[in-house]
């Protein structure tokens, strides 16, 4: 029982920053029609930009913000730079996302240094309870928690504010939304920001759950975070949820019942959502 | 009577089709001016190329005497001309409430009264306002579409085959509602129904082959079967 339990918490954490990843990811695509494969970039960016202010400063709190800050920053200069030159154009978008994809792994290397960080957990995070004997690592579980108030602010933006209802009326439809007076082009860098700070967020959460960080884990969440989009549904943020979670327990599971197959099991999922549904479970669109 | 839009000689590529090859086309102030032609004549494509969403590529677009082919479709909007499409445009997954919020320039009292107005002219708006805009029947589709066009203030509102899929008795209250919008704004019509082009129109331009091949009073059509015989297929 323990033992599920333990298997059950790592997946569901593992999941949330994977959802951290898609969110932005499905938001991009949904609203602005982009492929971002070099999202897990961000991703990469807000683990060493964290790791890094917290080595200089010992704050947790100045790490999370050193990550928003280059994920707003590079998610700025990422759009203006890259993805509006190949606004409606995917075969254009995957290829030069891919490009900046390596350049951003990279410049990881250049900056940082060739090897990988140790990323320590603050000491008010570190340890864990123990309920009865079951011992539940703090840390996990600040991820899942914070991963479900993440959701839950995303879902309030999107339904309680102006700009959210712009979004997601430009999800459904981009020209309408342009005849009735709004600038989508403006609502399409902020959504890419706001996305990216999430994935520079995600990096920075997942620091000190790895214990190191590396310039190369980008490229996995990346994909993770690609696969729980389709899965999904492209564009739908509760989709994205449910299938991180998916994605994280059956990883979990897996890991420890049947590990030749943990590292397969989500393209197993995928094959299998994209066989049934290929829309995904929670399609955005009509 | 004053042009409140002048489209002259205007040209309009969608990929690397030429579709329209020399529109033009005058709308003024105060009256109702009716786009026709058979299908596929290049009707949609006009008031897309009015509203930026189809750029033209050469000829020039006045709306109040300022040149707009060049802005972008926000900027054309927000100018004022208000565009109702053939498909209605409606957020399918919001509510109706949603839609019109989508479309509020600012939280005016001048804003809350053409509300106030649309839904009054639109009890069906009012009694499924939280009703999501995918479920409203065809034509109260068509009036959330127009209500949202009128809220903003449009000076000039573009509305494409209204009457399109609309039982007859819909239809009535749509030429209706054309009427009685009309006193406030002026309004550019495509319609294939060609009663009801006679019932609201005032003036009306003939495309045909992404060329306008006739203008004038909509009575000198009322008369001319052989043109209506030509152009529409009709009399
Ligand atoms: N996206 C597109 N790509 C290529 N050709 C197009 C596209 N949209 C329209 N056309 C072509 O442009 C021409 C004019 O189309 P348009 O929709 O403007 O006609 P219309 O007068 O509105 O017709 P209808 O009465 O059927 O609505 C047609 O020949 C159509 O096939
Ligand atoms: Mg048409």
């Amino acid at each position: 029982m323990e033992l599920l339990i333990n298997i059950f918490v790592n997946g569901l954490a593992t999941g949330m920053l994977i959802f951290l990843l898609a969110a932005g990811l499905t938001l991009i695509f949904g609203l602005m029609d982009v492929l971002n494969f070099a999202h897990g970039g961000l991703f990469v960016w807000g683990a060493f930009a964290a790791v890094w202010t917290y080595t200089a400063t010992d704050s947790f709190m100045l790490a999370i913000l050193g990550a928003l800050l280059t994920g707003v920053v590079l998610g700025f200069v990422t759009e203006k730079l890259i993805i509006a030159p190949v606004y409606g154009n995917h075969v254009q978008q995957i290829l030069i996302t891919l490009g900046f994809m390596l350049v951003l792994t990279e410049m990881i290397k250049v900056v940082f240094g060739p090897n990988q960080l140790a990323a320590g957990v603050p000491s008010y995070l570190a340890g864990s309870f123990e309920i009865g004997d079951v011992i539940l690592i703090k840390y996990r579980l600040f991820i899942i928690v914070t991963g479900f108030v993440v959701f839950a602010l995303i879902q309030f933006i999107l339904k309680r504010t102006k700009i959210g209802l712009i979004v997601r009326a430009g999800v459904l439809n981009k020209d309408m939304v342009q005849a009735l007076g709004i600038h989508i082009k403006k609502v399409f860098l902020y959504t890419f920001i706001a996305g990216a700070a999430l994935a520079a967020f995600g990096g920075a959460l997942m620091a000190p759950y790895s214990g190191v960080v590396y310039a190369e884990m980008g490229l996995e969440f990346g994909i993770l975070a690609f696969i729980v989009v389709v899965i999904g549904g492209m564009g739908s943020l509760p989709g994205s949820l449910f299938a991180a979670i998916l994605v994280g327990l059956a990883g979990s599971f897996m890991a420890y019942y049947v590990p030749d197959l943990s590292l397969a099991v989500n393209m197993i999922l995928m094959a299998i959502v994209l066989i049934f549904r290929p829309q995904g479970l929670f399609a955005a669109r009509g | 009577m004053a042009n409140l839009l002048e489209m002259r000689n205007v040209h309009t590529y969608i990929g690397e089709y030429h579709i329209l090859q020399g529109v033009d086309f005058t709308a003024s102030a105060g009256q109702v001016s009716v786009l026709l032609g058979r299908n596929g004549a290049g009707k949609t494509t006009t008031l897309k190329t009015i509203m930026g969403l189809h750029p033209a590529k050469s000829g020039t677009i006045l709306f109040e005497g300022k040149p707009i082919e060049k802005l972008s479709t926000h900027k054309i909007a927000r100018s004022g001309l208000g565009y109702v499409p053939e498909d209605q445009g409606i957020f399918s997954t919001l509510t109706v409430e949603e839609n019109i919020r989508v479309a509020m320039r600012d939280q005016s009292d001048a804003t809350a009264k053409r509300i106030n107005y649309v839904l009054e002219l639109f009890p069906d708006l009012k009694k499924f306002w939280k009703k999501n805009g995918g479920n409203l029947s065809g034509g109260q589709k068509q009036m959330l579409s127009m209500a949202r066009a009128f809220i903003q203030d449009s000076r000039l509102l573009l509305i494409d085959e209204p009457s399109k899929g609309l039982a007859p008795v819909v239809i009535g209250k749509v030429i209706e509602a054309i009427h009685e919008l009309k006193k406030q704004s002026t309004i550019v019509l495509v319609e294939q129904n060609f009663r009801m082009a006679s019932k609201v129109g005032d003036t009306f331009t003939l495309i045909d082959d992404g060329r306008t091949v006739h203008t004038g009073e909509m009575g000198y059509l009322i008369e001319n079967e052989e043109m209506k015989r030509k152009y529409l297929g009709i009399g």
